[in-house]
């Protein structure tokens, strides 16, 4: 009786409502980014990441997502300058070995557009920032693209001789497109 | 003119393979992205102005030789003078084109002076950039060495000849 009396409220819980989980197919799914050395355009990418998404378009406020990246998957596909973006003035991959992201409010902007408020974790700093989300549905599959642009001093991308912008420009675009099984109806 | 592009032409090229071979020796660092930046800059201007030395050579012929020295020239030095003028033109072209193929194949696209994107010249493809990237060395190599040649044989000529052939081509007089 005393087991059922604690069992219960978790019981309950469980089956409190909450935005059904949603998963990522990681084959499906592309993380990259893109940035300005000296005028020329430099493509990047991180080939591991993971994304826990609960996310019901008829319920907005209890969505939610959460992105974890894998820092040392970052390459520019150049072994040259892959070897620099572990060290201190970069990545500092040792040190930060992930970027988060963790929403705190999803609105709808109508016709699958959203826009994902949240905090966005890279090499220690945090910053609050508002993702542009489009969503589109092929059968089963779901798949979000969008594009963040940041500000790569802020998150210390590039310390000491590197904090030059006229070098490195201080604009990157962070391109993602993740592909969702699970989504509801749009 | 042709004076005036063949004195700008040879500091560049030279003066560009000096940056080339300091270059491929430093450590990644801003600078070395400065300087490889620097010298396909440059590399892509020495292209253009060599189009244009080309085409003013192809329609304005320089002055024929005098006869004195004409008549002092074994066979086989007229020939060699021919031949490195042709392969030196040649390799004016050759080998900036080769570095500008490499550096598309690489996945460089150039943007001169950071301001003008340059297309590309070929896709993306790294095992075939690192195929021509000794290509680029070796003509560039190639190119300095016909114009050590074309130094000497010049020298020659002004120290060892005494003809006055090198007046022709100092300044002053294009």
């Amino acid at each position: 009786m005393k087991l059922l009396q604690l069992l219960l409220p978790l019981a309950v819980f469980a089956a409190l409502p909450v935005a059904a989980q949603q998963t990522l197919i990681p084959a499906q799914s592309t993380l990259g980014f893109t940035f300005k050395q000296m005028g020329v355009s430099v493509d990047g990418k991180f080939t591991k990441f993971t994304a826990q998404v609960n996310f019901d378009p008829a319920k907005l406020p209890t969505s939610k997502v959460a992105f974890a990246v894998d820092i040392a998957s970052a390459t520019l596909g150049l072994p040259e300058i892959d070897a620099e973006l572990p060290k201190a003035p970069w990545f500092n991959t040792a040190k930060f070995p992930q970027a988060t992201f963790a929403s705190s409010a999803i609105k709808s902007l109508g016709g699958a557009k959203f826009e994902v408020a949240g905090k966005l974790s890279i090499k220690g700093v945090s910053q609050d920032v508002v993702v542009p989300v489009t969503m589109t549905q092929a059968g089963a599959v779901t798949t979000a693209t969008g594009v963040l642009p940041i500000k790569r001093l802020a998150f210390k991308m590039g310390e000491g001789e590197w904090a030059d912008t006229s070098m490195v420009a201080d604009d990157v675009q962070v391109k993602f497109k993740l592909a969702l099984n699970g989504v509801g109806k749009l | 003119m042709a004076v005036v592009l063949h004195w700008v032409l040879g500091l560049a090229i030279l003066g560009m393979f000096g940056v080339g071979v300091y270059m491929t020796d430093l450590p990644f660092s801003p600078w070395r992205v400065k300087l490889y930046n620097w010298h396909k800059w440059a590399g892509v201007t020495i292209l253009a102005l060599s189009i244009w030395r080309l085409v003013w050579r192809l329609t304005h012929r320089p002055p024929a030789l005098p006869q004195v020295i004409v008549l002092g020239m074994p066979a086989w030095q007229t020939r060699a003078y021919h031949a490195t003028h042709y392969a030196m033109y040649a390799l004016f072209f050759t080998v900036p084109l080769i570095g500008w193929a490499y550096s598309s194949a690489a996945g460089f696209p150039i943007v001169w002076f950071g301001q003008i994107p340059l297309p590309d010249m070929l896709p993306v493809d790294k095992e075939f950039a690192a195929l021509i990237k000794p290509l680029h060395q070796i003509s560039a190599f190639a190119l300095v060495g016909l114009a050590g040649l074309h130094t000497a044989a010049a020298l020659k000529h002004q120290l060892i000849d005494r003809d006055g052939l090198m007046q022709r081509m100092l300044p002053g007089r294009g």
